[in-house]
Order: C-alpha cells, then structure tokens, then sequence
C-alpha cells in the first residue's frame, strides 16, 4: 500500500501545500504509491496515526499549535518542515519585533477572543525536524525529489550553495552588477534564480544558505546606495526570524 | 415532532483553504444556532505592513493566500498606484489582466475539480475520484497547469508570483513566449466548454436564495483585475475608495475573523454568481453560448450551481486569455517609475472567489502608515451562514450524516479561502 503520508497545516497562507497539488505531472504517480492519511486541503478521508511521514506547513503562533507539533512528532516516523513559515516563523513572524497585543487590537475589535502567542516560530524550536525544505513558497522540485527520496529510503538532495550559482547555471548576466541589489549571494538555492532572469534583485525568499557572508553583501547594498532602514527590511521579510538574517537585520535596527 | 436537540457539525472543513469548522444547532424543527466557526490562526498582515515600505505591499500581501496570490498583488498594486496618482500603459494592463486570468483558470479548474466535484460524485476526493475515473482528474491537473503556465510565463512562478510591481512588472514578456502558450490555451478552452456540459450533468438540491449580488465595475469590460465602482443588483454603486466607509466592522467570537453584511439588507454576495449575474452581458460569445448551451439563465440563484457558473468562467478565462495574448505587443518599457506621495486610497480586484479590496495610507517617504484588507471570504461568511440556514430549514428531514455532507458542501459551492481569514472583515455597507 506504500508508506503514509499525511499534510499538516499551522499558521501559513495554504501556498506550500498547494505545491504539492501543483506537481500536476508527478501527483497521479506519488499518489498511487502512497497512502494519503491525513490532507484536509484535497480530502475528507482520514488514517488515523501513526504516520510513515509528515509534511508541515506554517508556523506556530497558539498555544493550540505548540501542543500539535508535539503530537505529530511523536506518531510521525519522519517529519519534513516546508516552506519559510515552517523552517522560520514566516512573514507573521514580523510580530517577533512587536507588541502582538498591540497587533491584535490594531486588526481585531475583540482582541481578547483571540488566542494567540506573542511568536510565530518554527518547528525547529518545538521538536525535532527531520528535513527543511526552505522557501517562500517551497520548489516543487524538492518537493517531489523529497518525496521520492523517502520512497526509496535514501537522502534527498537538498542545495546548500547560493542563488548565485543558478544564476551561473542558467547564465543570467549578475543583477548585481548591472546596479540592483540583490540577496543572492546569500540566499540558499532552489527557486531556479527566477528573480534575476526577470532582471529583479533576489529577496530572499528562499532564506539563509548555509554560512552566508550578509556582512559583507550589506557593505556592498550600503555602497550602492541602500539605506539603513533599506537593509533592515531586505532581511526583516519572509525568513526575517532565521538566525543569520535575524543578526544581519539587528545590525541595522538602529 | 420532538423537541430532540439535534446537532450537525463538522469540526474540521476539507477541501476548503484555511482552517474551518461548521455547527448547527437545531431544536425540534427551530433552526437554534448556525455557525461557520474559523480558528484560522491570525497572522496580523495590517498590523506588520505598517512601517513598511509602499513597494513591498504587493509580495508581502501575496503571502496572505497562497491560492489567489495575484488577487492580492494585483490590489495592492491599484491601491499603491492610485495613491501615486500613476496610470500604466495599457499593455501593461493587459499583462496583468492576462496573468489573472492565468489565476482564475488554476484556481476555477481545481475547486471544480478536486474541492467541489467529489461532493456531487459522492468521494471523500480527488484522489479516489482518480481510481474510478482518472481522466477526469487527468482534464484538471493539465488544465490547472496550464492556468499556472500562464503565471509562470507573465509572472516568474504560480504561487507568489515575482515578476510583478507598483508601476508595471519587472520585466515584460516576448510575444513569441505568450503565443507558445497558443496551442495549450486553445486545448483549455475546448475543455472548458466540455467542463460546463459535464457540470451540468451533475444533480443539484433544488435550492434557491434572493441574493443581493456584488462585484467590480469594470467600465464596460468583465471584472477581472480591477475596477473603479463596486455595484450590486440592489442599488449600490459607490466608489471603490467609498467601500470602507461604508464598510463597519465586527469580530464575532466564534471566528478568528471580522465579517460583512450590508447594513440596510443583512448579508450580501460577491463571487462567480455575483460577476455571472451583474455581467452577463459582457461575457464573451463562447462563454455566453455555453452557459446558453445548458439552459443556465442569467440570473442563477441556486448556489450549488455555482459550479456551473465557475466552469463558464474558466471558458471565459481562456478566450480571455487567448484574446490578450493575440493583441499584445510588447511594451517598450515594462513599468513606468512610481515616487510616493503622502495620501490614501483603496484599490480592489476579483479574486477567484469574489472582491477584494485593500486600503493603504502612506508617507511622503513610501512608509505605509495603515492597511486594512478585506477578501472576498469575509463577505461572503454571512451570506454563507444565511444559505445553511436556509438549506437546514428546507432539508431537515435529511438524517444527520447526508445532511452534514450536504451543509459542507453548501459552504464548498463559496469555494471559501479560509487562509484569508485572519481579516475577514464584518462589513456593513450602507446606501451612499
Ligand atoms: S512559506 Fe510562504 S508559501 Fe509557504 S505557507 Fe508560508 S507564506 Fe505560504
Ligand atoms: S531569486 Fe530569491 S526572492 Fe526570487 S524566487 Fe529565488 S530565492 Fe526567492
């Protein structure tokens, strides 16, 4: 019957789920090798637990969501963090800067229906994680590669290296060069280098690779012209809360 | 009859975005409560884009939903451009237009196909749907990949597109890369005519609702990417910079969300059947003739049939879609520069699922100031409550389990995105 797989959601916008949904010419053939138990976006049959693998999409912002994580860890062979919300709090984790009570009467009339923890932080705080596909959203490459890696119980190949070096593959001439800052140097690969093969600096929405020098690439912003607040948005977006651009943007949160 | 409390509930909605539960209360044949519960954790999108910068607005807001990311975008980009007092050239326009429609046809293709249909065929999905019938999830995924093809082309990726920005897009595409599409769209629309014919196949409770419908004024064209009036078939038709005022919030407890109805009349409708209804005349002859095809009038009030009326817009997204491509010459420049100028200004656009508007407040520097976000499903939830109450009192004779099958699927005919929740605005709109 092949192993079974069940999709979790925390707090996150459905995009990286959705993904898996968007393997349109793979998804016919992982399913008919694996046991969908758990996947309330695309169905209303269930497997109860414990599960071969799960994928988690979104952070964790309740207390609800604390005490799940646990859970699934604890009936889940494998457990597979996807996408920035997931491998690093997420855009919502702009609240980490913030007063969440003031957020929450900013948006709610009753604030205090709300259940809410004052982070949004990744699994990586709660449990164990076994593998972290990072990006904003997840490349349905990794995706499909991660699954089929655990169909054949080997390692999937996750890149630790920069955009820099799809944009070599692909031979996009360097954004960079040409005058637009870009985050690429220090942004793990995976998306395919889009950004700059539509002549955009990168912005990270892949986070952090492995090492990354941001000090050095937020001298060179800074002599291209990039403000203070510039450089502290660049790094305060989607992977804002991963520790290497969580310093980087402290260093300019003056 | 008894007095016998009987519940219906589902504590956790499949095949809808986000995060949802139902529950109906009823005792003997007196409806007590009907409740579409969101526990949608916030993720607090206004409160953080303040102090942000007015150019980010777009691929911040993007982040809110991961299946209508180009409605967002696209919003933010009228509301941001409107403030600036910009106007982009109009084959700009039609890239943004025909993005969208790559946006509609994915998001159409799977709620007809792989949310809505297993509800009328009787499968708990698509993947079991994929058992017994697999060409019929087959015709979904490619035309769902072709929808996200589109995307791709214009946008750079399907989900949180990149390509796009406040003054145009980053970079244009070729004719020749649009036309390569050709083939595939023509392929699209074929199927989107069949898609009605077999929609219309399908069995539909026999159920209907007095809707006040409501959606953009495009100025002589289909909603789709923007429009600068928001009208319904009961008489308002206001400015869209108006919406929020007569917009008045509420946060119920039992969602994680603030929700719309109008003042004078109670809830309201935006989405596939408000367009379908308000618009009818400006639909294409293809998606016309289809909807004539199939007896479908002009005016459809049942909302199971919804269905139908979303498979005549995905034929209209593809002749749509295989129009602007025709028509399209590349722009010389592929956005024009936006500098920020201090002001406010609402900026709406036709998700998939119905209006969404945005609102922006910004600096003399670019710094936002204030946003307010209100999607299409926070409208909706209303008007979603009405039609259980509605249906419950109707069908109460149905036994639980067909009953609760048929309730979530009355709130799957909104093809609700739940992931938008955490603004789901209670609006009150009130005659101008
Ligand atoms: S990482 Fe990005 S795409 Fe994925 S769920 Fe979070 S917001 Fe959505
Ligand atoms: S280039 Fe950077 S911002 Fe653009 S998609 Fe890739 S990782 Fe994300």
């Amino acid at each position: 019957m092949g192993p079974t797989i069940a999709v979790w959601k925390f707090s996150s916008c459905d995009g990286c789920q959705l993904t898996l949904l968007d393997c349109e010419d793979e998804l016919l053939g992982i399913l008919g090798r694996v046991q969908i138990a758990y996947f309330p976006e695309a169905t209303r049959a269930e497997i109860e637990g414990p599960w071969d693998l799960s994928l988690v999409e979104g952070s964790v912002t309740t207390p609800e969501e604390a005490e799940r994580i646990k859970e699934i860890r604890e009936k889940s062979g494998l457990v597979v963090a996807i996408g920035a919300c997931a491998t690093a709090g997420g855009i919502q984790a702009l609240r980490n800067w913030a007063d969440v009570k003031e957020y929450a009467s900013t948006v709610y009339a009753h604030p205090e229906y709300l259940e809410t923890l004052a982070t949004s932080t990744p699994h990586s705080d709660h449990i164990a994680v076994d593998l972290e596909l990072q990006g904003c959203p997840i490349s349905k490459v990794q995706l499909v590669d991660a699954l089929l890696a655990v169909l054949a119980g080997r390692r999937p190949n996750v890149p630790t290296d920069a955009v820099c070096t799809e944009c070599k593959r692909r031979q996009t001439p360097c954004v960079q060069v040409l005058g637009t800052p870009c985050l690429g140097p220090v942004t793990q690969a995976g998306c395919g280098a889009i950004c700059p093969a539509f002549a955009r600096g990168c912005y990270g929405c892949f986070g952090p690779k492995e090492t990354p020098n941001t000090v050095s690439l937020a001298k060179r912003w800074s002599e291209m012209g990039a403000s203070e607040d510039t450089l502290l948005r660049a790094f305060r977006t989607f992977n804002g809360y991963k520790p290497a651009f969580r310093e980087e943007s402290a260093r300019h949160d003056g | 009859m008894t007095d016998e409390t009987r519940t219906i509930k589902t504590d956790y909605l499949a095949r809808v975005e986000g995060e949802g539960g139902m529950l109906i209360r009823l005792k003997g044949n007196e409806i007590e409560e009907v409740k579409l519960n969101i526990f949608e954790p916030p993720r607090f999108f206004e409160a953080f884009l303040r102090g942000r910068y007015f150019t980010e607005a777009p691929d911040i807001t993007a982040r809110i939903c991961g299946i209508c990311p180009v409605a967002y975008q696209t919003a933010a980009i009228n509301s941001m451009e409107s403030i600036c007092g910009v106007t982009v050239e109009p084959q700009i326009k039609a890239l943004r237009r025909l993005l969208y429609c790559g946006e509609w046809i994915e998001s159409h293709a799977l709620h007809i196909y792989m949310l809505h249909a297993p509800d009328f065929l009787g499968y708990p999905s698509a993947i079991e749907i994929a058992k017994d019938a697999p060409e019929v999830v087959e015709t979904a995924l490619r035309l769902k990949k072709i929808g996200n093809h589109i995307m791709t082309v214009v946008g750079g990726r399907e989900i949180h597109p990149i390509n796009v920005k406040v003054g145009g897009f980053y970079k244009a595409p070729s004719k020749a890369e649009l036309e390569a599409m050709v083939p595939d769209l023509e392929w699209a629309l074929e199927t989107s005519l069949e898609t009605v014919k077999w929609a219309n196949t399908l069995d539909f409770p026999d159920f209907e609702m007095d809707y006040e419908f409501a959606a953009l004024d495009a100025a002589g064209v289909y909603p789709i990417e923007g429009g600068e009036r928001f009208v319904s078939n009961r008489g308002l038709d206001i400015p869209i910079d108006e919406f929020y005022e007569h917009v008045v919030e509420e946060h119920v407890k039992h969602a994680n969300a603030l929700q719309g109805h109008l003042k004078e009349r109670g809830s309201f409708l935006v989405g596939p059947l408000a367009r379908y209804a308000l618009w009818y005349d400006l639909l294409s002859d293809e998606a016309r003739g289809a909807a004539e095809g199939v007896g479908l009038p002009k005016v459809v009030k049942n909302p199971f049939k919804s269905i139908l009326v979303r498979s005549v817009e995905l034929v209209e997204a593809c002749v749509e879609a295989l129009r602007l491509i025709r028509e399209y010459e590349q722009p010389a420049e592929s956005s024009i520069e936006v500098k920020p100028k201090a002001g406010a200004a609402c900026g709406a656009s036709e998700a998939p699922r119905g209006t969404l508007c945005h609102r922006y407040e910004i600096d003399d520097e670019g710094i936002i100031l204030d946003a307010t976000i209100t999607p299409p499903t926070a409208q909706n939830q209303p008007q979603i409550e009405a039609d259980l109450r509605g249906f419950v009192g109707q069908f109460m004779d149905l036994s639980n389990e067909e009953l609760t099958l048929r309730c979530e699927q009355a709130i799957r005919n909104y093809d609700p995105c739940i992931s938008c929740a955490t603004h789901f605005l209670t609006l009150e709109i009130e005659r101008g």
